[in-house]
């Protein structure tokens, strides 16, 4: 029965193959004819007739002719066109086949100004009706732009057809620009218009609503200058918006390379000056995760980081426990030899990694799902940098909930407060900072995982952090995580404020400086661990 | 009874150090000018100026130990007063070059007029006049120290915390002296330089004048340093590094002793940079970069924190080394060498080659008089 069908479908299409495309074909033909006559009038009928006939051959004519590569061989009065790619091999336009060797003396089809926007103007119409919508969408904005009144009928038997209400939106607004343009629209009509692009709120729709001319009803007027003001604070408000994004962004990257600092330091009172080479272990443990996926699973490469985070945690935060045992534990009570060390030990991993993977930058790809960028209230927000706060929070409430609810995370908290008192309760000092070095390390192992999604991963990445992370670790306050959260925000919101102001280099200046006043207002951090002790 | 006097500053290893300092200065100058080449004892004018180099570094060396080493102060931005005192040596050798630039522009240097300026900057003003430019090569940075350390000190910044923002101090120089607009020849900083007090910065004369200038400040720098570490100032300074809670409450200011120190460590460093400034013939803003201070701070290690003296060895042997290796096959390796260096230095020999041989000799000592005591002893109980 199914085949029954399936073959009578094939027969009725195959039929109306057979009766209708010869007559699409021969009407083409007879429109590009016209060109051939080399007289404008019958150039400007056949610019219409080819629009109308619709199609991407009558696409490609249109565009060759626009940009004088269509071609009539005056012998045989048929019609060519070059193509615009650098082989500018010509196809014959009847059949858009290539042809592989065009009879010689071919002549320009000459067109005017006139013709040349009437041209334009059929391409856009032509372009408002493609399959493709990112098409659509650029054609309903170039219409914006150029308020051409001519695509106005085209642009209405669009919007009649348009299935996408995004694309058809942005129908509408390029309708209601050419409205408020055309001098015969009734009050109504242009009442409504403005009130679409009030909707649609950016610059484009402020000069459209600037052009009104002065003519035009009072009422207009005033609408038309409340809607100006409206858009103009809305575009204010956006920008106010997209530097509390680009902050909070640059902010949860700082809280991710500064986080494990946090802890070490909290519990410890070391500086790691090998942090930043651990966030760099992390990155290039990403880069051989991805390697082997490229060379065994291409398929699952989009798995890569999730193969690649708990990798990178493990390896750093094993050579983090190494780092503890080999070095910092002969150094306690000595917090400024600890410095000297790991700063030693940070000299040695990047020397390391600079052996072995080279001093260039490595290709660390994407997986599918960190590209791209959606629009959020006209906001546009990439999808990377978005995963990456929203992994950055979910790291700091896991670490939160594992302080609080962990026996681990209890030594450390019990250490942290006070040492002696906690080596006196029967906690294993040495072995919890041991433990707390490996987290540490293993956080910042993370941070590389993230980080070499937006940095370039050369043996580089871990310095160009450090000292941002301890001007958050400092800034916050030692032994608080929710303190290191909020510094992390905080700079990173002060940082993409200023930078339209003082420019980016400028800005961090500016926060350097503010930070060192701020110490010696609060030299313990914004949220300081309260206690009795004498600083020795 | 003055000799007694100055000699009493000084123990056996500072007389040992003038000594040899004094032979340097005087015969590796006059080696390099009046030996003919092929003799034995010749020094060639490169390898003078990289004693020179290492000299000017020694200075630098000695001026953080005496904020570390008895003070307690762990500088990480030293190298931030070596190169703004360069800096300040640049613009005065800048503005000697006058109208024989490039552009030939008798007021601007070269990088302005490529930047399209039209007049001087006031701070470049009165760089043309040496005296100026040598009161600025070390109230600059003795000035910036006071300030920084008159709010850090006062508020009680100390320990790690202090050690962050200063290094966060030279980093923020290191970005304001990479932009062009700050007026200080930006990424490419100062050089091509022509003439020093009227002399040509490339003459062997002129070298082995700056040669021995090095090493006098050197020397001035040390007995300075060592007269600061040695009266009852001094002491204070230690009791500081020490206990710093404790002196506070014996009634002393601490912030103020911790202020001095700092400024006077500063405005050395920013000579010794002036010095290094003519020698090498460049100065740029990576001299900031931190890295560079924490580089110094491992000299005073390697030496011998506490000690001055240990300090000069340890910027000499560690950038001896550091030509040594970077120069030949072994060059990528000397990252491993210096990362390595740090770590054993901290884990092994905190008290650095000098104060690990006077451990020794402290010891050695102990042991004869144990041993004579014990042969007395012996004696006794014998008859």
């Amino acid at each position: 029965m199914i085949q029954v069908r399936a073959f009578c479908a094939a027969v009725i299409s195959l039929f109306a193959f057979l009766m209708f495309a010869p007559a699409a074909q021969a009407d083409f033909a007879s429109s590009l004819a016209r060109f051939a006559q080399d007289e404008f009038s019958e150039t400007a009928l056949a610019i219409d007739e080819i629009a109308a006939s619709g199609g991407s051959r009558a696409q490609q004519v249109l565009e060759a002719l626009g940009s004088a590569r269509l071609f009539v061989d005056p012998a045989s009065k048929k019609v060519y066109w070059r193509a615009a790619t650098s082989d500018r091999t010509i196809h014959d336009a009847a059949n858009g086949e290539p042809v592989a060797d065009p009879p010689a003396g071919l002549q320009v089809v000459r067109i005017n100004n006139r013709l040349r926007g009437a041209t334009l103007n059929a391409i856009g119409a032509l372009t408002l009706m493609a399959p493709d919508p990112a098409r659509r969408r650029a054609a309903a904005e170039s219409i914006f732009k150029s308020r051409d009144a001519s695509a106005l009928a085209p642009l209405e038997a669009a919007i009649k057809n348009e299935k996408d209400p995004a694309i058809a939106a942005l129908f509408a607004q390029a309708r209601a620009v050419l409205m408020l343009a055309e001098p015969q629209t009734t009050k109504d009509q242009q009442l409504e218009a403005i009130s679409i692009l009030r909707m649609r709120a950016d610059i484009g729709a402020i000069a459209a609503l600037r052009s009104i001319s002065a003519t035009a009803d009072a009422d207009v007027k005033a609408l038309a200058a409340d809607a100006v003001t409206a858009i103009e604070a809305r575009l204010k408000l956006m920008s106010h918006v997209q530097n509390v994004w680009y902050g909070l962004s640059l902010g949860s990257v700082l809280l991710l390379a500064a986080i494990g600092l946090a802890i070490t330091f909290g519990v410890m009172g070391v500086i790691n000056m090998a942090h930043g080479e651990m966030v760099m272990l992390g990155a290039y443990t990403t880069f051989v995760v991805q390697e082997v996926f490229r060379a065994y699973a291409p398929a699952w490469f989009d798995w890569s980081l999730a193969v690649a985070l708990p990798l990178a945690f493990l390896f750093t935060g094993l050579v983090g426990v190494a780092i503890e045992r080999g070095v910092i534990r002969f150094l306690y009570g000595r917090p400024l030899e600890t410095l000297l060390a790991t700063w030693g030990v940070s000299l040695i991993l990047q020397q390391a990694v600079r052996t072995i993977f080279g001093p260039s930058n490595r290709e660390v790809g994407a997986p599918s799902y960190m590209s791209g960028a959606f629009d959020l209230l006209g906001l546009s927000v990439t999808w990377g940098r978005m995963w990456i706060i929203v992994f950055t929070l979910f790291v700091f409430v896991s670490l939160l909930l594992a302080l609080k609810h962990t026996s681990l995370g209890l030594h450390m908290r019990a250490v942290t407060q006070n040492r002696r008192m906690a080596s006196a309760m029967g906690i294993r000092t040495p072995w919890v900072d041991a433990m707390t070095f490996g987290l540490g390390s293993g956080l910042a192992g993370i941070a590389g995982v993230a980080l070499s999604q937006i940095d370039n991963v050369s043996p580089n990445l871990g310095q160009s952090y450090i000292i941002d992370s301890f001007m958050v670790v400092v800034f916050g306050g030692v032994g608080n995580l929710w303190g290191t959260l909020v510094s992390a925000f905080a700079l990173g919101v002060a940082n993409k404020f200023l930078e339209p102001v003082a420019g980016a280099v400028l800005a961090k200046i500016f926060i350097l400086v503010l930070l060192i006043l701020f110490i010696q207002k609060r030299p313990r951090g914004l949220f300081a661990l309260k206690g009795r002790a004498v600083e020795a | 009874m003055i000799t007694k006097l100055f000699l009493e500053r000084y123990d056996k290893v500072g007389l040992i150090f003038l000594g040899i300092m004094a032979t340097i200065a005087i015969f590796v100058p006059l080696s390099n000018l009046l030996l003919p080449t092929d003799s034995f004892l010749h020094v060639p004018t490169y390898v003078m100026s990289l004693i020179g180099k290492y000299l000017c570094y020694a200075i630098l060396a000695l001026s953080l130990d005496l904020v570390w080493g008895y003070c307690g102060i762990l500088s990480l931005g030293h190298g931030a007063f070596f190169a703004l005192g360069g800096y300040a040596m640049g613009m005065y050798l800048m503005r000697q070059i006058g109208a024989r630039g490039v552009y030939g522009n008798p007021d601007l240097p070269d990088f302005m007029v490529f930047l399209n300026w039209k007049v001087l900057p006031w701070f470049w003003y009165g760089f043309d006049m040496f005296p100026f430019a040598l009161l600025m090569m070390a109230l600059v940075p003795g000035l910036l120290a006071f300030l920084f350390g008159w709010l850090a000190f006062r508020s009680r910044v100390t320990g790690v915390y202090l050690s962050i923002i200063t290094q966060a101090m030279t980093y923020a120089l290191l970005l304001a002296f990479f932009r062009n607009d700050m007026g200080f020849g930006g990424n490419n900083g100062l050089t091509d330089f022509k003439d020093i007090l009227g002399f040509s910065i490339q003459a062997q004369g002129t070298r082995a004048a700056l040669f021995f200038a090095t090493a006098l400040l050197l020397i001035l720098s040390y007995v300075l340093a060592r007269w600061m570490v040695t009266t009852a100032f001094g002491k204070v300074l230690i009791a500081v590094r020490d206990a710093e809670s404790r002196t506070r409450f014996l009634g002393y200011r601490v912030e103020h002793f911790k202020l001095l120190v700092f400024t006077v460590s500063a405005a050395m460093a920013g000579l010794a940079g002036a010095l290094y400034v003519p020698q090498v013939g460049i100065i740029n803003p990576s001299e900031f970069s931190p890295a560079n201070s924490i580089e110094a701070v491992i000299w005073v290690a390697v030496g011998g924190r506490g000690t001055l003296v240990g300090a000069a060895l340890g910027a000499v042997v560690v950038n001896f080394l550091k030509t040594w290796f970077t120069t030949g096959f072994l060059a990528p390796y000397w990252l491993f060498m210096l990362g390595g260096l740090f770590i054993f230095v901290t884990l092994a020999m905190p008290k650095g080659i000098v104060g690990t041989l006077q451990d020794w000799s402290a010891r050695r000592r102990e042991r004869a008089t144990y041993t004579e005591k014990s042969a007395q002893k012996i004696a006794e109980q014998g008859e």
